[in-house]
């Protein structure tokens, strides 16, 4: 439910960034999810749309990047793909995992005129 | 910091590629590299950055790189790279469009807010802890059952987050504390900026404990810093036990899981060896306290977490207090 409010606060930072960058319109939208940012892609675009009627990013297409969630695992001493947080180490089935990456939540790039 | 195997500054991340696949070795390079740039307007900058470069050479000169960098952009001009078009290759002059780079955090907004509110519970050595859990965990009894125990020996203040009505905030005033009540109306979690603006209302004294009860949720908050030196998630046996598995992300970033309720264990089917279990699966760090606002099991050992975390976050000021004949 909160991607609502994630939605908004793409919006700003499009719109804050409008002045500085001299852009008047956003084509494109580049994002950066981790599968451990807590945000579900499609209510993200749904909400996106719905927040961005009637503003400079209306329109706009959302591309999202997801990329790979990765943790450390102490007993193999080994970095290690992961799904969810509580996946259990792929090589020993341990559970002594320290995630690295995977809760990004970024707008990398975007496409304006 | 190096994203292919996690040398150097700061804290280990591990990122992108497998070691194997670029015949790296963990500190035998340095990938971060400073370089300065100018931008349209004729400002300069420098910074330090590190970045993965693809090429595709075909007499021509395409290329793609992703940096990671160790600042923001937060400085008027941005990133503008007019070499890049739409097709995302150097090709000036063929679109209107154009591609900005701007490597934002969506929630950089509520973090700033957020990190704003820790300095001022910092300088004033106030002990700010946000309460979340499921809706009906007995979290506001359970505050008001610990306000009343703090009570005698110090300043307590909350800030109640509903989406309707200001019964919680009542019944927090009721039991001794200043409160105040945040109604969020449609929205599902309490944010950096709406707790900076409660705390300018609230006033809470210096050296006193702040908690911060958020919306019964155990999905969004969890995105959403406060400021806070700790959380707290609250779950009551009546609940399940695979609880922290269906909602990883909030025991993943809590600190202490309150188990409220074991009144109740002996009319319940609740394994809260399998409970416990759970949640280090998602957070090995998690420390577990089970808790009865009802008949004041384990509220000690609570109230004794409380004052630990004080004396850690404030170690001056608490000798201080002590010192202090009567307080």
């Amino acid at each position: 439910m909160h991607e609502m409010a994630l939605a908004e606060g793409i919006l700003q930072v499009l719109e804050e960034r409008a002045s500085t960058d001299a852009y008047a319109r956003v084509r494109k939208v580049w994002l950066e999810i981790g599968p451990l940012a807590c945000v579900e892609p499609q209510a993200l675009r749904f909400s996106f749309d719905v927040v961005a009627s009637g503003t400079l990013a209306e329109g706009a297409d959302l591309e999202i990047v997801q990329t790979e969630a990765r943790a450390w695992c102490l007993p193999c001493a080994q970095s290690v793909a992961i799904a969810q947080r509580f996946d259990a180490c792929p090589r020993c089935g341990g559970h002594q995992l320290q995630v690295t990456s995977g809760e990004q939540l970024r707008i990398k790039e975007l496409e304006v005129d | 910091m190096c994203t292919v195997c996690g040398c150097g500054q700061g804290e280990a991340r591990l990122e992108t590629t497998e070691q194997g696949k670029t015949g790296h070795k963990p500190g035998e390079h340095g990938h971060v590299h400073t370089h300065a740039h100018s931008h349209a307007d004729g400002t300069m900058h420098t910074h330090a950055h590190e970045h993965h470069h693809q090429h595709a050479r075909a007499g021509g000169h395409a290329h793609d790189h992703s940096h990671d960098h160790g600042h923001r952009h937060d400085h008027a001009p941005g990133v503008i790279d007019y070499g890049r078009g739409p097709a995302r290759a150097h090709a000036p002059g063929l679109s209107q469009a154009r591609m900005l780079q701007i490597e934002q955090d969506i929630l950089a907004k509520n973090d700033a807010f957020a990190a704003a509110n820790r300095a001022r519970f910092e300088a004033h050595g106030i002990l700010a802890l946000n309460v979340v859990s499921s809706p009906g965990s007995g979290k506001t009894t359970l505050l008001t059952e610990t306000i009343r125990a703090l009570k005698a020996n110090r300043d307590v203040a909350v800030i109640e987050g509903d989406q309707q009505t200001s019964n919680d905030a009542d019944r927090i005033r009721a039991a001794g504390a200043s409160a105040i009540q945040i109604n969020t109306g449609k929205g599902c979690h309490l944010d950096g900026h709406m707790i900076g603006h409660a705390v300018d209302h609230l006033q809470p004294k210096d050296g006193s404990v702040l908690f911060i009860e958020n919306v019964g949720n155990l999905v969004c908050p969890a995105a959403f810093d406060l400021g806070e030196a700790h959380r707290v998630v609250v779950l009551s046996v009546t609940e399940g036990e695979d609880k922290p598995l269906k909602y990883p992300d909030m025991f993943h970033t809590a600190d202490l899981l309150l188990l409220s309720k074991v009144d109740l264990l002996p009319h319940l089917d609740f394994d809260v060896e399998a409970c416990v279990a759970n949640a280090r699966r998602i957070n090995r760090r998690i420390k577990v306290l089970p808790v009865s606002a009802k008949t004041g099991e384990g509220m000690e050992a609570w109230i004794a977490w409380l004052d630990a975390a004080r004396m850690l976050a404030f170690p001056a000021r608490v000798e201080r207090s002590a010192a202090m004949p009567g307080s």
